[in-house]
This record gives structure tokens, C-alpha cells and sequence, in this order.
């Protein structure tokens, strides 16, 4: 008998390792399916050809889901994220010009979000004209973090500074052609600015939100329910890929499958370094264990809460006004019920709670777990606030004056 | 009836193929449409020709740039509606399909905006044949090459006239249920490793 067949899209980047390797290493194979991979040129167009089942799943912007679910996107369809595709693998890039400017006013170099950003803050404050950053698609997890690493640093992201959206692979040209001062992306279009433009890391997501969430595997919530055992298909073979890539020792053959010519088509040594930890920031090589995290400490398992983090950004932001319905809607896109339900046969460890709290540990620490123990990651944000979603009105109101 | 007085935005990288579409809405008989290839033009263009339904092509990566600089809806001082109506699922899919984005000012009349979106879809379909069948040309004129290659061979190495050449390709692709261009293609290639 023939595998069922699943389609899935994703853009030219790091993050879609897990679904690309789940493909070419088999996994999709052993838990019984096939993948179809389409790389597609815009988050737009996955977004529309997932809402219109063109795809039956895609590499997602975390938010995207919650955005349509919401009905802020186009064709709001409601869509589920049974499994995330990692943590981490953002960095925020900028000239060469302005880092320049960064380093004189004590940017350190050290990729730390916190002097980095007050470096920024004083260059914002002494220029003459609006610095213009890049994100790669409004409802992003780059749109976030950059907004809330700006305004943590005291600038004010609608006001003080420009973001335009380009999408992943147009950045680092739009920056070398001195379109843009910056801009926040997924890996390796960080390092391919580094290499091809002389443009420096000034921060990374590991810094500004340590273990945080940033692309899920996401899909329509009808098709979901009507193919249950084909989503948890999925979400193990997710779950296998990523217990695969976690060993360093596969890091480097995973950097030269996702740099052949259907994934990213650049050099390895480009591809690498998110892998492998051993970013280049342009000012000098840093480890950063984990830049990337694909399976360690939960990092597949969709917490809830992570859910209402982007909700409460995109009220910050002016995208919603603020309501419990539309949390509720927000949280309930996140599936962590899937996730246990597809674990459940392999009697792996999975979180017991839905939500937790971000920002209260600087170490890896325990959390209550079925079969067996759960060892979640720092999660500290860099400017020391905690987010608690029993608390999430306090948080919004928290950080609604004056930023934008 | 076309409503001339529509303004219409064709946003798309192909030039030939922005130009089918502009045909086509022109001979449908709107006068106002302004076509451009780079959507960083598109604020200086919608500055001036204030469109009520803008086309672009799903190919054109900036997809994301020109919703966002919609949602930032500073320059046409309207929200904008993607496609004619959320609630019209065989347009939509019809449209995406036909590689075809169409993103369309609010309360602009359904009925008014039907007749463009089919054109243009209409319209991305002829251009998709266009550039299947040239495809496809192309790729005869490859095919034909190798044949004849492959004939060479036959004829330099077994002392066979043309036809009785083909002939020869013709009745082992038969035999062996395969196309005679891949039956040509191995025969190139023994040829090579054998050498000279």
C-alpha cells in the first residue's frame, strides 16, 4: 500500500530543517507518509495556498496561525500548530554604517541585546534621518521581536525608526544597496549579509528572549480534524527529526542537505553556523549554543502560552484591540492536546500544563512532566520582565504607554 | 457593462505578460489601468492613479511588502480587501490558481469587480499556455537534436542509411516500452563511455 501523500510549502530558510530533514532523512517515511515539499517565494503565498489547500501543512511564522485564526490575515481560515519547528534562529542585522555608528556609542560587539540596544537608542537619537529596518512579514515573530527590542531600548518602533517588510531572501541585497539600515531575519540570510555585505549581528532572539518560539508547523484547523492520524504523523515525525538534529554530531550533514539547490542553495559554510552554533557576527566569531534549538527543552511542544506572547504583541502593536474572546481564540490555535495525543504511543516525556511562564528563569530548569522529566531552558527576556498569561491584561497595559 | 471609470493597478515583474493583462482590460474597455514591474514603485503609482483593485502575481516575492504597505493604508487612505470577497472560495481558488493575487479596495461593488478578476485570470491562463507551449517547443527542438545524434552514431557505426536508423531507434523504444528519446539519449551515452 502507498503512503499518503502530504503537502507541504516552505520559504528558503533554516527553520524549515526539521520539515525538509523529515523528507530527506526518512522520518516522514517511517511514521507512514510522504511529504511533497514546495518552496514558495513569499509567507504570503503560503499563507493563502495553506488557507486555500493548496498545502495541506506549511512552515509558519508562529503568529501566522494566531493571525488567521484571528482573522487578521486576508483569507482567515482558522489554523492549528500542533508541533513547533524549533526555537530560536533569528538575529537582528545592520550595516556596516551603522554599526559604525552603534560601536562608537559603546555597542560592544558581543551580540548582548541589552548594550547593543542603547547603543542603538543614542545613534537613533543623534541622526538626522529615520534608520529603516526590514522584517520579513508583518504578523512575524521578527516584527515582534525587533519592535519589542527596539522599544525595551527605548526607542519607539512607529515613531522613532521605519520597518518595512521584504521578504527573507531580498534583505541582505536591500541593506548592501543601502535600502535598509538593519533588519531581522531567520538564518543564514543573517550570516549571507555578513558575507556578501560587510553588515554586522547586532543582536540575536537567543539574547532578546532566550529559548523562544519562532516557526511552527501549521495547517487548517477542518483538515486537522478530519485527518487526526496523519496529524499525529506528522507531529512524531517532527518530534524524531528534531531528537536527530539536537546531536551536534548531525548538525554538519543537515548543513549540507538544507544547502543544496531545492532548500537554500548557498555554501555550507554559509548554512552551518546557525547549526552549529559558530556565528559569525562580522565584528567577531561567538559560540551561541543555543541559536538554535530543535528539539531540547520542550522546543517542539506549543505551549499556550506562547500563543497569548504574540497576541499580546499584536495588541501592543495597534493590529486588535485587546479581549478575552480573542485570546481565547489566540490560545486555543496552539495544540499541545495534539502533541501528547501523537506522543503518547512512543511514552516519551511531554509537558503536563498547557501554560507557563516566560522570563523567570535565567537556567535550564525542571517542569512537571508525563513519562519522565522535562528540562525546560532559560527563558529570560532581556530587559528582566516576566510574562505570566494568568496575568496577561497586567502585561499589555504594562507595556502599552507611549511606545509606539 | 465595464465600468471605465475603475482604476486598475497590474503589478508584475513578466513585462510580457503585465501586458496581456493591460490588453485585456483595455480591450474590455477600462482606459485607466497603469501597469509596473517593480512594486517599490508602487507608492509614487498609487499616489497618482489611486487604484481600486490592484494585480499582482503570486511569483512576485514583494507580496508580503505590498500587504504591508496596504495595512500601513496611508497612501490610498482605504483598508484594502484581498481578492473580491473572503466569502468567495471558487474565485479565490480560481485566481490563485491562475497565479494571480488581486487585492481590492473596500466597498468596491462585487459585481464590478468580477468581470476584471475573470479577465485577468482568463488572462494569466493564456499566458501560462503560452509559456507551456514554448516550453514544450523548446524542448521538441532539444529532443529532435538528440535523435539525430543518436541516428548519426547509427549510421557511422553500423553502416545504416537515415531511415533505416530511426527505424532501428523506433522499434528497440518499442520493444522496450520506452520513449525514443530516452532510447537515444542511451545510445549517446554508451557511445561516449565507449569512446571514440
Amino acid at each position: 500500500m502507498s503512503r499518503p501523500l502530504v503537502t507541504a510549502g516552505f520559504l528558503p530558510l533554516l527553520d524549515s530543517v526539521l520539515l525538509v530533514l523529515a523528507h530527506e532523512m526518512g522520518f516522514a517515511a517511517q511514521e507512514g507518509f510522504d511529504l511533497a515539499l514546495n518552496r514558495e517565494t513569499s509567507w504570503a503565498n503560503i499563507r493563502d495556498r495553506a488557507a486555500l489547500g493548496h498545502f495541506d501543512i506549511a512552515l509558519m511564522l508562529a503568529p501566522m496561525p494566531i493571525a488567521a485564526s484571528l482573522g487578521l490575515s486576508p483569507l482567515a481560515t482558522p489554523m492549528v500548530a500542533p508541533v513547533m519547528a524549533g526555537l530560536g534562529n533569528n538575529a537582528i542585522t545592520v550595516s556596516a554604517a551603522l554599526w559604525s555608528a552603534m560601536a562608537d556609542a559603546g555597542a560592544p560587539g558581543d551580540l548582548a541585546a541589552g548594550p547593543a540596544g542603547s547603543a542603538l537608542a543614542q545613534v537613533v537619537r543623534t541622526t538626522g534621518r529615520k534608520l529603516r529596518f526590514g522584517v520579513v512579514h508583518q504578523t512575524s515573530s521578527h516584527n515582534y521581536e525587533l519592535r519589542y527590542w527596539l522599544a525595551a531600548s527605548g526607542i519607539r518602533p512607529d515613531r522613532d525608526v521605519e520597518i518595512v517588510v521584504l521578504p527573507p531572501p531580498l534583505l541582505p541585497e536591500a541593506l548592501g544597496s543601502g535600502g535598509l539600515d538593519g533588519y531581522c531575519v531567520g538564518e543564514p540570510w543573517n550570516s549571507v549579509g555578513i558575507v556578501r555585505h560587510g553588515a554586522r549581528i547586532a543582536t540575536t532572539k537567543a539574547s532578546i528572549w532566550q529559548w523562544s518560539p519562532d516557526k511552527v508547523i501549521g495547517m487548517r484547523a477542518d483538515w486537522a480534524s478530519r485527518n487526526p492520524d496523519l496529524v499525529s504523523a506528522i507531529v512524531r515525525a517532527i518530534y524524531r527529526t528534531g531528537l536527530w538534529l539536537q546531536d551536534q554530531a548531525n548538525r554538519m550533514s543537515a548543513a549540507e542537505i538544507m544547502a543544496r539547490a531545492p532548500y537554500l542553495n548557498l555554501p555550507v559554510d554559509i548554512v552551518s553556523r546557525a547549526l552549529t552554533g559558530e556565528i559569525d557576527g562580522g565584528v567577531q566569531r561567538i559560540t551561541i549554543p543555543d541559536f538554535f534549538i530543535p528539539h531540547d527543552g520542550a522546543a517542539n511542544f506549543p505551549w499556550k502560552s506562547h500563543a497569548l506572547w504574540y497576541y499580546s504583541q499584536m495588541v501592543r502593536w495597534g493590529e486588535l484591540p485587546a479581549s478575552s474572546d480573542q485570546a481565547a481564540i489566540a490560545a486555543a490555535t496552539f495544540r499541545p492536546d495534539l502533541y501528547r495525543a501523537a506522543l503518547d504511543p512512543l511514552g516519551v516525556a511531554y509537558p503536563d500544563a498547557d501554560y507557563r511562564k516566560d522570563g523567570d528563569h535565567a537556567a535550564r530548569h525542571a517542569t512537571p512532566a508525563r513519562n519522565g522529566e522535562i528540562v525546560l531552558g532559560p527563558n529570560r527576556f532581556f530587559d528582566g520582565s516576566i510574562f505570566d498569561p494568568d496575568a496577561l491584561d497586567a502585561y499589555i497595559a504594562s507595556q502599552k504607554p507611549d511606545q509606539a | 457593462m465595464p465600468s471605465p471609470d475603475l482604476s486598475i493597478l497590474i503589478i508584475d515583474e513578466n513585462r510580457i505578460r503585465a501586458s496581456i493583462i493591460e490588453e485585456g482590460l483595455r480591450d474590455a474597455g477600462y482606459s485607466r489601468v497603469a501597469v509596473i514591474h517593480d512594486v517599490n514603485e508602487v507608492g509614487r503609482t498609487i499616489q497618482h492613479s489611486m487604484p481600486d483593485v490592484v494585480f499582482i502575481d503570486l511569483e512576485n516575492p514583494k507580496r508580503d511588502t505590498l500587504e504591508h504597505f496596504f495595512s500601513l493604508s496611508r497612501a490610498i487612505r482605504r483598508p484594502i480587501a484581498m481578492f473580491v470577497d473572503r466569502s468567495d472560495g471558487a474565485m479565490i481558488e480560481k485566481a490563485v490558481e491562475a497565479g494571480v493575487s488581486a487585492y481590492v479596495v473596500d466597498g468596491l461593488k462585487k459585481e464590478r469587480v468580477k468581470p476584471i478578476l475573470d479577465m485577468a485570470i482568463s488572462r494569466f491562463n493564456a499566458f501560462s499556455r503560452l509559456t507551456r507551449e514554448l516550453e514544450e517547443a523548446r524542448s521538441a527542438l532539444e529532443e529532435r537534436k538528440i535523435i539525430d545524434q543518436a541516428k548519426g552514431i547509427l549510421m557511422k557505426t553500423r553502416g545504416l542509411s537515415e531511415p533505416d536508423a530511426y527505424a532501428l531507434l523506433r522499434s528497440t523504444a518499442m520493444n522496450q516500452n520506452r520513449r525514443i528519446i530516452d532510447i537515444a539519449q542511451s545510445l549517446i551515452t554508451a557511445a561516449n563511455l565507449l569512446g571514440p
